[in-house]
């Protein structure tokens, strides 16, 4: 059967949302204009969580103590995201990375950049699995997650 | 109370394309042509407008069509005042549920034609029961503003 | 376990781009193949469970409420549940409570998407918290790559040692789909093909990715003695598992994935599988990528940890070989997600009753279902039998 005797009716859903981020993410976020990277620390399993996290979520437990982890880390996982999709925020491509800051326990997700990313080729010699990275920072602190601008490779 | 910690605007928009699928595709070509269009159920005998693929009581296709008369009564309406986003039409605006003549079941539409504003005159002619037609819109797209609103029937 | 339940019957649309159909009526294909295959009628439903993907997927909210009665709905009881992509597990499970509970003797089960309607990956991407990992999530494939290659990372194994035996994955999957009337891509494809597909999110390439599909799937549960009064070869369930974990992407290791290993465990349990390489006769393993499937074999205790690839290269998961993985063709050739984890139990419960038609696997006695839902962050398994 042909397409066009298929009806489509085109449309778009805009959803306006005001998200709170209580107490422990507004913190996270005011370190971050600081330019300190903040974790916290589980009185029960003593893990280190970033991003910080009110509660333990394997031990359950209130996390109430603020721990600053290193800006450096290693690239636990990298993804060069060639993709365009409706909304996407970074332009592409990008690397999504999920990057272990020395003194924490858990991955951090972040873009690691500041190199020529247009090439593959060229861009897998340089992002390693296990590679060190460092955070650079924003100048301009807008209390979101770009407050880090991205990590770069460690030479 | 004062906010005492942050909040983050987020808003998300997402882009759609809807299949009509074949009775509604029809349902909406009669439209454009100035037809209101039901489906009756062999079981039931309702007849549904918006014509149905099948019968949401009985389970069974329905196939046959009939078309219904562009007016109807009044089954019940309000007044839309307040304002909210995503209205595809500013506020004060009527809308009612229309059992149209020949038909089973209420269909959603404007109601207008007149003064909004006189809350007097609005319910003189906004009863429940009283005779309402349709208003044919002069740009058909075959989707449901071909009909512009129901007016009363005087 | 509670009382016996059995499947007995199973309906199924036929899943690909259907801009032909509204979304109700996509529904009720499914609803009414089921209805024909059990031999009932609405009349004999006590009850409907449903799930979906979140409401963006389709713009229209709370998305059951638009095709309820396409499920039968009006004057019965409804209730949805909800996991992401296990949905299709999750509303299983909730079958099988409800009749195993004594409540109903017959529950109809629908899972449904219809993603050609809206933006499959930019709905996926808000499943992503908004504060810390929305920016840089690319959809599915970006975090389902990123676990490939922390797990290749992890267990040394070689790149192009994982391309091979992923592009092998995809082969047998489009083979296998060439088997399946219902499903979306029916293609073949070479390895050739593969290892030169477009690059999606690197390693990943085209053909190592699921399609996005509409699609419906039925499943039609019942009471151990109704089942042997309506069926004459119900499908048993034997056992079944579901785990979730954190939600934050990085917080736990997903290279071990303990909820899929757990979910796994708990349904081998329950239905006393000890050696389910030796013990399972067929497995429809929810597989949207062809890495991430290699994954599931090492949680599900098919093989050893890290030793995925070279299983997957001697056959061991072909449809001729020791335990064949997804005859169906899998998720990776049809994945209208809300009902995909509803498939692949609907395809297991088809296996073991001898109705899976050309993707028949001879002689299948025990089966394994699968789905994952979420930022890698559900798991749920469902195992059914020919006997009880």
């Amino acid at each position: 059967m042909a397409k066009e005797e298929h009806r489509i009716v085109k449309g778009q859903v805009m959803v306006p949302y005001e998200v709170a981020l209580g107490k422990t993410w507004s913190m996270f976020y005011d370190f971050l204009k600081e330019e300190k990277i903040m974790g916290k620390k589980c009185p029960q399993c003593s893990r280190v969580l970033v991003p910080p996290r009110s509660f333990c979520p394997r031990c359950f437990e209130d996390m109430d103590e603020w721990v600053e982890v290193s800006q450096e880390g290693i690239v636990e996982t990298w993804v060069y995201v060639n993709m365009p999709f409706f909304a996407q925020e970074l332009k592409i491509p990008f690397i999504s990375a999920q990057i272990r800051l020395d003194g924490s326990d858990t991955g951090f997700i972040h873009q690691v950049a500041g190199i020529d990313l247009t090439e593959f080729e060229k861009v897998r010699e340089i992002v390693k699995l296990g590679g060190r990275v460092k955070a650079v920072w924003s100048r301009e602190k807008k209390g979101n997650i770009l407050d880090i601008a991205y990590f770069e490779p460690v030479k | 109370m004062a906010k005492e910690y942050r909040t983050m605007r987020n808003d998300v928009t997402l882009p759609y394309q809807w299949a009509l699928g074949k009775t509604w595709s029809r349902f909406f070509d009669g439209l454009k042509d100035g037809r209101i269009q039901g489906t009756k159920c062999a079981g039931c005998g309702r007849v549904y407008v918006p014509a149905r693929s099948f019968c949401p009581v009985c389970f069974t296709d329905t196939t046959q069509w009939v078309d219904v008369k562009p007016e109807g009564k009044i089954l019940t309406w309000t007044l839309v005042r307040e304002k909210y986003l995503g209205q595809v039409q500013e506020p004060p605006y009527v809308v009612a549920l229309i059992q149209l003549d020949g038909s089973d079941c209420g269909f959603s539409h404007f109601i207008g034609g007149f003064d909004l504003s006189d809350a007097g005159q609005l319910k003189r002619k906004l009863k429940t029961g009283a005779k309402v037609k349709a208003v044919w819109s002069p740009v058909r797209n075959a989707d449901i503003r071909d009909i512009t609103c129901f007016v009363p029937v005087e | 376990m509670g009382n016996a339940v059995a499947i007995i019957g199973t309906g199924q649309t036929k899943h690909g781009r259907r801009s032909d159909v509204c979304y109700p009526d996509l529904v009720r294909e499914a609803v009414t193949a089921a209805l024909e295959d059990a031999g009932i009628t609405l009349k004999d439903i006590d009850g409907i469970v449903l799930g979906t993907m979140p409401s963006m997927m389709e713009g229209v909210s709370s998305t059951h409420f638009y095709f309820a009665e396409a499920m039968g709905s009006v004057g019965k009881p409804v209730l949805k549940v909800e996991t992401c992509g296990s949905t299709g597990q999750s509303i299983g499970h909730c079958g099988f409570f409800w009749v195993a509970s004594g409540m109903a003797d017959i529950v109809l089960v629908v899972g449904s998407e219809k993603m050609s309607e809206g933006d499959g990956q930019a709905t996926m991407t808000t499943v992503f918290d908004p504060f810390f990992q929305r920016t840089f999530a690319a959809g599915a494939p970006g975090v389902f790559t990123m676990q490939s290659m922390e797990w290749m990372y992890r267990f040394k194994i070689p790149e192009e040692k994982g391309r091979e035996a992923a592009a092998r994955i995809s082969v047998s999957n489009h083979d296998n789909a060439m088997d399946n009337p219902h499903a979306h891509i029916r293609t073949r494809v070479t390895m050739e093909d593969v290892k030169n597909a477009r690059i999606i999110t690197y390693p990943v390439r085209l053909l190592d990715v699921c399609p996005a599909s509409d699609g419906a799937c039925a499943v039609i549960f019942a009471t151990g003695e109704k089942a042997r009064k309506i069926c004459r070869k119900p499908a048993w369930i034997k056992g079944l598992g579901f785990r979730g974990e954190e939600f934050f992407y990085g917080e736990s290791d997903k290279a071990i994935w303990m909820s899929a290993t757990e979910a796994a465990a708990e349904a081998y349990r329950q239905a006393g599988i000890r050696n389910p390489l030796k013990e399972l006769d067929v497995a429809e393993i929810y597989n949207p990528f062809t890495y991430q499937e290699m994954i599931f074999y090492e949680c599900f205790g098919f093989c050893p940890r890290g030793e995925a690839p070279d299983y997957v290269l001697k056959g061991t998961f072909l449809k001729d070989g020791e335990l064949p993985c997804c005859p169906s063709g899998g998720t990776l050739c049809s994945n209208p997600i809300g009902a995909t984890g509803l498939i692949r139990l609907a395809e297991a419960a088809l296996q073991v009753t001898g109705k899976a038609g050309a993707r028949q696997v001879e002689g299948a006695k025990l089966a394994l279902s699968h789905a994952m839902g979420g930022v890698d962050q559900f798991n749920g398994v469902t195992i059914v039998g020919s006997e009880l």
